[in-house]
Parts: C-alpha cells; sequence; structure tokens
C-alpha cells in the first residue's frame, strides 16, 4: 500500500516592538523576573487592555510579505482557558476575523518549486512563563506576558518533512527581511506546532491528525515529521488505529513521545472583546505599510547580480540571513568593492562563524572595518597574505585595521625610491642570476624576489618589486 | 432541558466544584433561566448583525511606547505565595508548557 | 449633622465664605456614618486617616470658586479600585484585597480636591438588585430598614438617601444606579458608554459597564459627572469629545420638548401605583410645556434575556482572572493547581456569581455559541434600532425606572429568575449604550417612585435638564427618610 502525508504548520512569530501589544509595559528579555511588567500584563481587577499600533503594523507587513489579503474590518476575540502563565485567563487574539488571510510561501525542493498556502495569519499576545521547580512547586515570571505574536497558519499543503523544513527556512528568511521579527528559534522568537497525517493514495479524507509541539529546531521539526510519517505508515500496516495526539520531540532518543490524547475539540469559549475597538484597515494605510516594507532577499539578490555584478551564488548566500545582507550593504557602503566585500563574508569570516558557533552580532567585526581592509588591500598598504592575518584580528578584536598593520609594521614598502637601490644592489651581488634570467630561466626571478622579500622583511609591495626588477634586468 | 451531566460539564469549564445537592439545585435554576431565555428564539434575527460593544469607535490605539512598568514589590503585595520575585504555584503536572 | 438640607453648590460657597472647613465637614460625615450606618449598613471601609489629611491639606491650600468640589466629602461603590484602600467588590474573593492604583475616575475625583470617604456595599461583583448578594452584609433601604436598598449600586443609594454622604459613586450593568436611585428616592445617573473611564471599574459585563453618579439632587449630579466623565487613554472604549458641563441646560425648563412614553413600559408586570406615579408625572411635563406621546420599543421583553445572556457571557470571562494566583482568596490546604483554581473559586465566588458565571460559560461554550451568545447580540442590534427610530422624533424617553417600589429583604433573593425581571425597564438602556437617569417621582404606600429618562448617545445636558425642570416642580426633595433619624 503507498500512503500520502498532509502536513500544516502553525508558527507563533514574536513581532520586534517596544511595548507589548495590548499593555505600554516594555518587550525586553533575560529581565530579572516580574521587572518588565505593569498590572495590565498582570491582569489586575480594573486594568483595561489597548492596541499597539506598531505592533499591529508589523503584522500588516508580514502579511503583505507572505502575500496574504489583509482583512480590512476586524475585531479582537477573547480565548478563554486558565493556566498559571496566562494572568486574565483569556488570550487576546483574533479568531474570526484574522488580520489576513490566503497567502503563501515558495518553496524549492530537489529542483521543483512548489507553493505552499497560508490560510491566515493573526495577531495575539504571548503568554508568561512557567518553570518547574524539582521543590513541589511551579514558577511564573509574567516578563514575556502580552509580547505581540503573529501566529501563520499554513494549508495542509506540504507532503514530505523536507518540505516542511523548506517552508521554514523561507518564511523565517522572509519575516526576517520584514524587520518584524529576528525571527530567533533558539531565543523562542519563533515557535512551531506541526500537524501530520496520513492515509493511504487516493483515500477521500484525511487520515488522523497528530501535533507535534514545542520543536525548537528546523531540523527537530524534519526529523519529528519524519519520525511521525513513519509511525503513522506503520500503525496503519499493522492495523493500529492513530489516536489525535499532541506529542513532542525527545532529541537524544530520536522519537516523539505522548503529551497528552485529545479528547474531543478544547473549549475555548472564544467571543468578541468587549474592550477593544475594531481595527479599519483602509487602502491608505496598507499603501503607508507597503512602502515601508523593506526589499525581499529575491529583491536584494537581483539588485546584487544586476547592479553590483555579484555570482547568482553569491547573492544567494549573503541574503540567507537579514543580517549577513544587511552587513554585506554596510561594507559596500563604506565603499569596498562588492566582490571584494562577498569573498571575505563568504569566506574567512563564514568559515570562522561556523567555526566557532557563532554570528555575526557575536563577533567584533564591523562593516567599517572590513571596509577599510579592503581598502588598504587596494591601494596596495597591505598585501592579499597580510590580508589574512588582518581579517582574523578585525574578527575577533576591536581593532582599527590600519592602525594594527602600522602598529605590528605589516604595512607593504611600494615607494621605488626606497626600493630601487634595494633591488639594484641584489643585482649587483647575482650576476649568475642576470645570466641565468637572460638563459631564459625564469626560476631566476623567483630567486631574486625571494632575496628582495628576505631583505625587506615580507614588506616589499610584489607588484612594485615585480616592474622594478623587471626594469632593471631589461637594463642589464 | 439542560441536564445535570452538562451542568456538571460546565463546571468544569469555569473551574468550579458543586456538592451533588448544589448541581441539582443548579440545574434546575438553570433549567429555569435557559427556559425564559428561549423566548429569543421567537425573535426573528435573519440576517441582523451582532452588536458586541455599544459605542461605534474604530481604530483607537496606542503608539508603540514602553511608558508603564509596575515595581514588583506592588505587584506582589497581594500575591499568596512567592519566591525570588517568581509567583509560587503548586506544580503544573497535568500538561506541558504550551 | 446630615446632607438633606444642602447642596454641592451650597456647600461649595460655605467652603468659600469659610463657614465651614473641609475638616469639619468631613468629620461631620463620618459622623453621620457613625450614628446612621448601623442600621443603614452601606459602609464597607471607612477611609478616615486618609480623608482627614486631604481634608486638612485642602484648607490648608484654600478652595477657589474654580474648584466646585473641592473639599466635599465622596463615597464610592466598592468596586471601583482605590490606592491603598482596601476594595473588596463585596467578594469573599477579594476580602482582603488593597489595589495598587486608582481607578480614572478615582484619581479624578482627587484631582478636583474631593474628600473620600470609605467604599460602599454592593451587590457582589454587582450581579443582583437588592445587594442581598453581598458577602460582607445587607444594606437597608433608607426609607424602611425591612426593604432592600435595590442594587447592586444599594450602598450608594442608601448612604446618599440616609444623608451619611452628599454623593457617591455607582456602576451600572443593567440598572444598578437607577434601580437603587428609584428605590431610595434620589436621582442616579448613568452615562452613555463610553463618557466616562472604566479603568479601574472591576469589570462585569464589559460593553454595559458604567460608573455613573448618586446624589439627592439633579443639579449634584451633573457637578460629580462634570469631574469624572472624558476621554481616558487608558479605557480605549472612551470617545473623546468635549460637551462642556452637563448642567448647563439646567433651569431652562422642558418646553418644546418632544417626550416619548414607550407603552411597553407601562404593561404588564408594572406596579398599577407605581404606573400611576409616571403617569401624573407625564401629565405634569405636558403641563410644563412637553409633548409626551406614547410609542413603542417592540423588542423591550426581549431585553432580559439578551442581557442575561451576554452579560454572564462577558462575565464568565472577566472572573476568570480571579483564580487565586496573583491576588485575591487563595483556599486552604491546597495541594495541586487545580485545588489552587477550583476550591478557591468555589469557596471566593457567592452562589449570585457563580450562577452566572454558568449561565456565561454555558452560553459560549461550543454547540451553543450561536443560539445564545450570537443570538442574544442580534436580538440586542434590534433594541437598539427600536430606541434609534424613537429618537428621530424625540429628545428623551421617559417611563418608570422599576416595575415595583422597593421589596422586602428575602422576598425575593431566593427566586434568580423573579429578581432578574426586576431589571426589565433598566436593561434595554445598558444593551444600546444610552444615559439615563432615575429622578424621584414621589412615592407609593410610603416608598419612593423613580422616573426614569433616556436620552439619545452623549445627550446627557437633555437628561439633566428635564430631570431638573421636573425636580424643581415638586417638592420629592424635600421629603426626607424618616424612622431612623
Ligand atoms: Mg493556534
Ligand atoms: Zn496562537
Amino acid at each position: 500500500m503507498n500512503f500520502e502525508t498532509t502536513i500544516g504548520l502553525e508558527v507563533h512569530i514574536e513581532l520586534k516592538t517596544k511595548s507589548k501589544m495590548y499593555s505600554p509595559s516594555p518587550v525586553s528579555y533575560g529581565a530579572e523576573p516580574n521587572t518588565q511588567t505593569n498590572m495590565i500584563d498582570w491582569g489586575y481587577p480594573g486594568v483595561l487592555p489597548s492596541v499597539n499600533r506598531g505592533a499591529y503594523e508589523l503584522g500588516l507587513m508580514v502579511a503583505l510579505a507572505l502575500h496574504a489579503e489583509i482583512t480590512p474590518f476586524t475585531h479582537f476575540d477573547r480565548k478563554n482557558y486558565f493556566y498559571p502563565d496566562n494572568p486574565k485567563a483569556y488570550q487576546i487574539t483574533q479568531s474570526e476575523t484574522p488580520l489576513a488571510r490566503n497567502g503563501y510561501i515558495e518553496i524549492e525542493v530537489d529542483g521543483k518549486k512548489k507553493r505552499i498556502g497560508i490560510e491566515e495569519l493573526h495577531i495575539e499576545e504571548d503568554a508568561g512563563k512557567n518553570t518547574h521547580a524539582d521543590d513541589g512547586y511551579s514558577y511564573v515570571d509574567l516578563n514575556r506576558q502580552g509580547t505581540p505574536l503573529i501566529e501563520i497558519v499554513s494549508k495542509p499543503d506540504m507532503e514530505t518533512p523536507e518540505e516542511a523544513y523548506q517552508y521554514l527556512e523561507q518564511l523565517k528568511q522572509i519575516v526576517q527581511f520584514t524587520g518584524a521579527s529576528d525571527v530567533k528559534m533558539e531565543e523562542g522568537s519563533m515557535r512551531v506546532d506541526s500537524n501530520l497525517s496520513v492515509a493511504p493514495i487516493g483515500a477521500d479524507k484525511y487520515g488522523v491528525k497528530s501535533e507535534i509541539k514545542n520543536l525548537n529546531s528546523f531540523n527537530h521539526v524534519r526529523s519529528a515529521l519524519a519520525f511521525e510519517q513513519k509511525r503513522h505508515v506503520a500503525a496503519y500496516l499493522s492495523g493500529n488505529q492513530i489516536r489525535p495526539e499532541t506529542r513532542r520531540w525527545d532529541e537524544p532518543g530520536k522519537r516523539t513521545i505522548l503529551m497528552r490524547v485529545k479528547e474531543g475539540a478544547d473549549d475555548y469559549r472564544y467571543f468578541p472583546e468587549p474592550d477593544l475597538p475594531p481595527v479599519r484597515v483602509s487602502d491608505a494605510w496598507i499603501k503607508e505599510v507597503e512602502a515601508k516594507l523593506p526589499e525581499n532577499p529575491k529583491q536584494r539578490r537581483a539588485r546584487y547580480v544586476g547592479e553590483w555584478g555579484l555570482p547568482e551564488y553569491d547573492a544567494g548566500v549573503l541574503t540567507n540571513t537579514k543580517e549577513m545582507s544587511d552587513f554585506f550593504e554596510e561594507v559596500v557602503a563604506d565603499g569596498a568593492d562588492a566582490k571584494q566585500a562577498s569573498n571575505y563574508l563568504m569566506g574567512d569570516v563564514s568559515g570562522y562563524l561556523n567555526a566557532q558557533h557563532l554570528e555575526l552580532k557575536d563577533i567584533a567585526l564591523t562593516p567599517a572595518h572590513l571596509a577599510k581592509m579592503i581598502a588598504l588591500l587596494a591601494d596596495g598598504t597591505i598585501s592579499s597574505k597580510i590580508a589574512k592575518k588582518v581579517i582574523v584580528q578585525i574578527i575577533k578584536n576591536d581593532v582599527d585595521p590600519e592602525e594594527w598593520v602600522r602598529a605590528k609594521g605589516l604595512v607593504q614598502e611600494s615607494d621605488p625610491a626606497v626600493l630601487t637601490p634595494i633591488i639594484t644592489g641584489i643585482l649587483d651581488a647575482n650576476q649568475q642570476s642576470i645570466d641565468d634570467f637572460h638563459a631564459g630561466k625564469d626560476r631566476a626571478v623567483g630567486f631574486l624576489v625571494g632575496q628582495i622579500m628576505k631583505q625587506t622583511h615580507g614588506q616589499a609591495n610584489p607588484k612594485v618589486v615585480n616592474q622594478i626588477l623587471n626594469a632593471e634586468l631589461a637594463k642589464r | 432541558m439542560i441536564s445535570k451531566e452538562q451542568v456538571a460539564h460546565v463546571a468544569e469549564l469555569a473551574r468550579l466544584q458543586f456538592s451533588d445537592e448544589e448541581l441539582q439545585q443548579f440545574t434546575g435554576q438553570l433549567d429555569e433561566i435557559l427556559n425564559m431565555v428561549d423566548q429569543l428564539s421567537e425573535v426573528d434575527t435573519e440576517g441582523v448583525p451582532v452588536t458586541t460593544q455599544s459605542v461605534l469607535l474604530e481604530n483607537v490605539m496606542r503608539a508603540d511606547e514602553a511608558t508603564m512598568v509596575t515595581p514588583r514589590a506592588e505587584l506582589m503585595k497581594n500575591v499568596p505565595t512567592e519566591k525570588d520575585g517568581l509567583i509560587q504555584v503548586p506544580a503544573i503536572i497535568d500538561k506541558e508548557d504550551d | 449633622m446630615d446632607y438633606f438640607n444642602t447642596s454641592i453648590e451650597q456647600l461649595h460657597q460655605d467652603l468659600l465664605d469659610g463657614k465651614i472647613s473641609s475638616t469639619q465637614l468631613t468629620a461631620d460625615t463620618f459622623a453621620a456614618i457613625a450614628a446612621k450606618d448601623d442600621k443603614i449598613k452601606a459602609f464597607l471601609a471607612l477611609n478616615e486617616d486618609d480623608a482627614s489629611k486631604t481634608a486638612a491639606a485642602i484648607d490648608a491650600a484654600g478652595v477657589d470658586s474654580s474648584q466646585i468640589l473641592a473639599g466635599i466629602p465622596i463615597a464610592i461603590k466598592d468596586n471601583i479600585v482605590t490606592d491603598g484602600l482596601t476594595t473588596t467588590a463585596a467578594s469573599k474573593m477579594l476580602a482582603n484585597f488593597v489595589p495598587i492604583y486608582d481607578a480614572t475616575v478615582v484619581k479624578k475625583l482627587k484631582d478636583a480636591g474631593m474628600v473620600i470617604v470609605g467604599k460602599l456595599n454592593m451587590d457582589e461583583f454587582a450581579m443582583g438588585s437588592s445587594t442581598e448578594n453581598s458577602a460582607m452584609k445587607t444594606t437597608t433601604n433608607a426609607w424602611d430598614h425591612t426593604k432592600v436598598p435595590g442594587g447592586s449600586s444599594g450602598g450608594s443609594a442608601a448612604a446618599v438617601a440616609s444623608g451619611e454622604v452628599i454623593a457617591a459613586l455607582g456602576s451600572d450593568t443593567g440598572g444598578s444606579i437607577r434601580q437603587p436611585a428609584a428605590f431610595n428616592g434620589i436621582f442616579g445617573f448613568k452615562p452613555s458608554y463610553g463618557r466616562v473611564s472604566r479603568w479601574g471599574l472591576i469589570a462585569f459585563g464589559s460593553s454595559l459597564d458604567a460608573i455613573g453618579t448618586l446624589t439627592r439632587s439633579v443639579r449634584d449630579g451633573a457637578h460629580v459627572l462634570n469631574a469624572i466623565a472624558g476621554a481616558d487613554e487608558r479605557d480605549t472604549t472612551t470617545v473623546d469629545r468635549n460637551d462642556g458641563d452637563f448642567g448647563i441646560n439646567i433651569g431652562k425648563g422642558v418646553k418644546g420638548m418632544k417626550i416619548a412614553l414607550p407603552a411597553e413600559y407601562l404593561g404588564e408586570g408594572v406596579d398599577p401605583k407605581v404606573a400611576d406615579q409616571i403617569k401624573k408625572a407625564a401629565d405634569q411635563l405636558r403641563a410644563m410645556g412637553a409633548t409626551v406621546e406614547t410609542v413603542s420599543l417592540p423588542h423591550t421583553k426581549y431585553a432580559v434575556p439578551a442581557y442575561y445572556i451576554i452579560a454572564s457571557s462577558e462575565a464568565s470571562s472577566n472572573l476568570q482572572r480571579f483564580d487565586g494566583i496573583r491576588y485575591g482568596f487563595r483556599a486552604q490546604d491546597v495541594k495541586t493547581l487545580d485545588d489552587v483554581y477550583v476550591r478557591s473559586r468555589s469557596e471566593g465566588f457567592g452562589s449570585e456569581v457563580k450562577r452566572r458565571i454558568m449561565l456565561g460559560t454555558f452560553s459560549l461554550s461550543a454547540g451553543f455559541y450561536d443560539a445564545y451568545f450570537k443570538k442574544a447580540a442580534q436580538v440586542r442590534t434590534l433594541i437598539t434600532r427600536d430606541f434609534e427610530k424613537v429618537f428621530a422624533d424625540y429628545d428623551l424617553i421617559m417611563g418608570p425606572t422599576t416595575p415595583t417600589t422597593a421589596f422586602g429583604i428575602g422576598a425575593k433573593v431566593t427566586d434568580p429568575l423573579t429578581m432578574y425581571m426586576n431589571d426589565i425597564l433598566t436593561i434595554p438602556v445598558n444593551l444600546a449604550g444610552l444615559p439615563a437617569a432615575s429622578v424621584n417621582a414621589g412615592f407609593a404606600d410610603g416608598m419612593p417612585v423613580g422616573l426614569q429618562l433616556i436620552a439619545k448617545p452623549f445627550a446627557e445636558s437633555t437628561i439633566f435638564q428635564a430631570a431638573a425642570a421636573f425636580e424643581d416642580a415638586n417638592d420629592y426633595l424635600q421629603q426626607i427618610p424618616g424612622g431612623q433619624n
């Protein structure tokens, strides 16, 4: 029997705002517990919410970047459930009238392009954080409570774990480029829940779904879906029933584990939020947001190739993350040659980051320093060999490349007035090499250059040395 | 006619518990109230929009600025049990954090 | 001392003239409360230290003629939060709750120089029509201590009617200011939805709740409303408009005013003696130059069921935050998280609150939403349209505030449905978000009858104009509750 798999993803992304979705308390990470909150976040008796316009606008940006249709008139809804990290015992979300519907993401798997539909996007608020101690208690920190979220619900258009992986990669990239979120799974600013079902090919309805929660990397999503796919197929083949379950990924065990069996649908008793006026999104507002929408990766790639003459490959690598692409653009803006900048970023810099498992923001390198180093190389102040040393320095330390090469005495000697006497001195002392040269032995030049380099402690500009040497040899 | 089982289910959703006697009484009262409410079914509401707010406001929104933090010590004043700046509750065991 | 034969304007003049100090007025108020509250049982908390400090500060700074309310004591319904002063909503759930901020209305009263003397009893979480649902005590009617003061702002109404204070704030979700005002023969005003900030009002039915005033006279009501009205960035359902002094038309009479009297408001269930007083009032208004004509509000009878679904649904959600975790009552000896929730809520809430939570939770639950919540919200639209039609031709709607005068303590409390029907004449106003008042319209068998006046949204000043004319044309204000003085 052959089977077909259906996968849908629900992705929550924290929007990058200064204040919460429905309260003017700060959004910040890593602060002391319960110090970034106010009585609204705590659901104190008598408090009322208010809508963060900035957050709503970031939501619109994401929706537009995902080609979704903006809902012109929306209201907020309450989703009711009790939980210690949910102080009002309801989440203010958009259920009946989401911010936008019907978007899509284009993915490519094995050279084949495919469009994955987005059912809807809605704005809501994050919950606080429960931690489970081993003293018999749980502890609640409400700093995260109310952080603006956009939930992006895909259509069940994915058929393989790899498609789901690509969907997430593309989604992350697109959202990052809008600037609406950092989209960092490790920091919890992106969270993924997956739904998977399997049915025999040609079946007239979907199989029973299992949901996998709390996946904290794209690789885990792919692995978990692959595991589930096998589990579902195996169940079919052995005649076992798949139950509607919520499961989680156990990374050490490389398997999914049952969290709970879903008994009937949860009853969240949604109803329209009476405390918040509805939102009307006019065409003018959409245009305004569109105008603010930064270039997407595709547009940037086209510009890198078309205007800056980069190979397609370079453009693709550089736009993989917004961080790298922004960095690259700054280096170019600081006057560096685009191809040189690309070479160093894709080569030395990326190599270092990968080896150390770091990101651009974690290292000392600045676009200005890289641009300056490239300038030093271009004007002959340093050699490409020296540049290899300089790049390591400026990656690790906040040092000015020019000051550093001067202090270390690594500046090239390019002045003919200095180099000519040295070169003529060496020629005078090596008549045999001159003869060899005239006899057509190219090795002789290498020897002479080596002698010159030795005498200048490697600081002679090889280009200038070659010019002078050739001229002098011709004379003798 | 609402059943005792339905009432018990609603109580569970609302995180309330009732003795058997109370449940009996609540079922009777709720049933009576729902009978009164059933009058609404006489009203033709075909195509009538809902009203969920009394005042027709739109787009009342706030600029994205962090302007209001309540000191933790203030917030903690009414917390029954706390530890190290965190609200303490009996262990959450029924389901995973989601 | 009592507040029977004075007014805010008079007290203000006395303060300006130095005939009395705020300190003296405040001390006299506490003395009046001490003398009367044994029988009235209106106060849940007294704010003596803080009030005398405020009064002393006002006296030291001096009152000027622009501060009509400065130095004058007022009391607050106990579902409006007061920073540092216990606020219970008359629930065991919040018996020891000390708020950490002031409601916007409280801040505004303080800014106006008013002296807050204490917190007033009510039905638990404002759910009820008799104040018998208070977890603390039952307030009595100022005119007859064996009768209920009405509710849910029963403490506010009885405190004012008995002369303990000159003014009080209340809240009105389905009649909770107007009905107790009617039962106690005073003036109760519920502003348009969106006129007064709800920030700091412990929510019951968020789309219906309104904070308003309870005073003996119409003019006093206008002064207090002037102080608390206005848009608030903390409540984004408030409307940003400046209509000036709500009392601006007081004294202009009712000549030429078009008043509608809905047939449904004098129909079945309305005590004939109450109806007689209202018909008398209609004749009186006609005699004063107004047109009073009978109209129909055909969906009136559906207001009670629609209201109980909507208010209870909203309440079921609003009251979920009372979970024993961050504030409020937590049950003893809780072992599991579920105990914290279930036992704290089951022991902390009284039975009427639980009844409404149950009704509301049911109305929103899977499979019932469309037939209950949605249906009620559609009927609400029809009720609002009924009003819009009438207001196309009329300035005001008049009718009784309540079907009967105050009933006996214990008479209805065991029968929720009969109690709910008592609000039939006040509820439609909340569903439509309209401003409305109850003004004393005389007596039936020695108990006060309330005349309800309803205006179109944000036409508060029309109500004050007509109510003041009516008050001036009668001697009801001069009659004071007997028996307990
Ligand atoms: Mg979801
Ligand atoms: Zn969500």
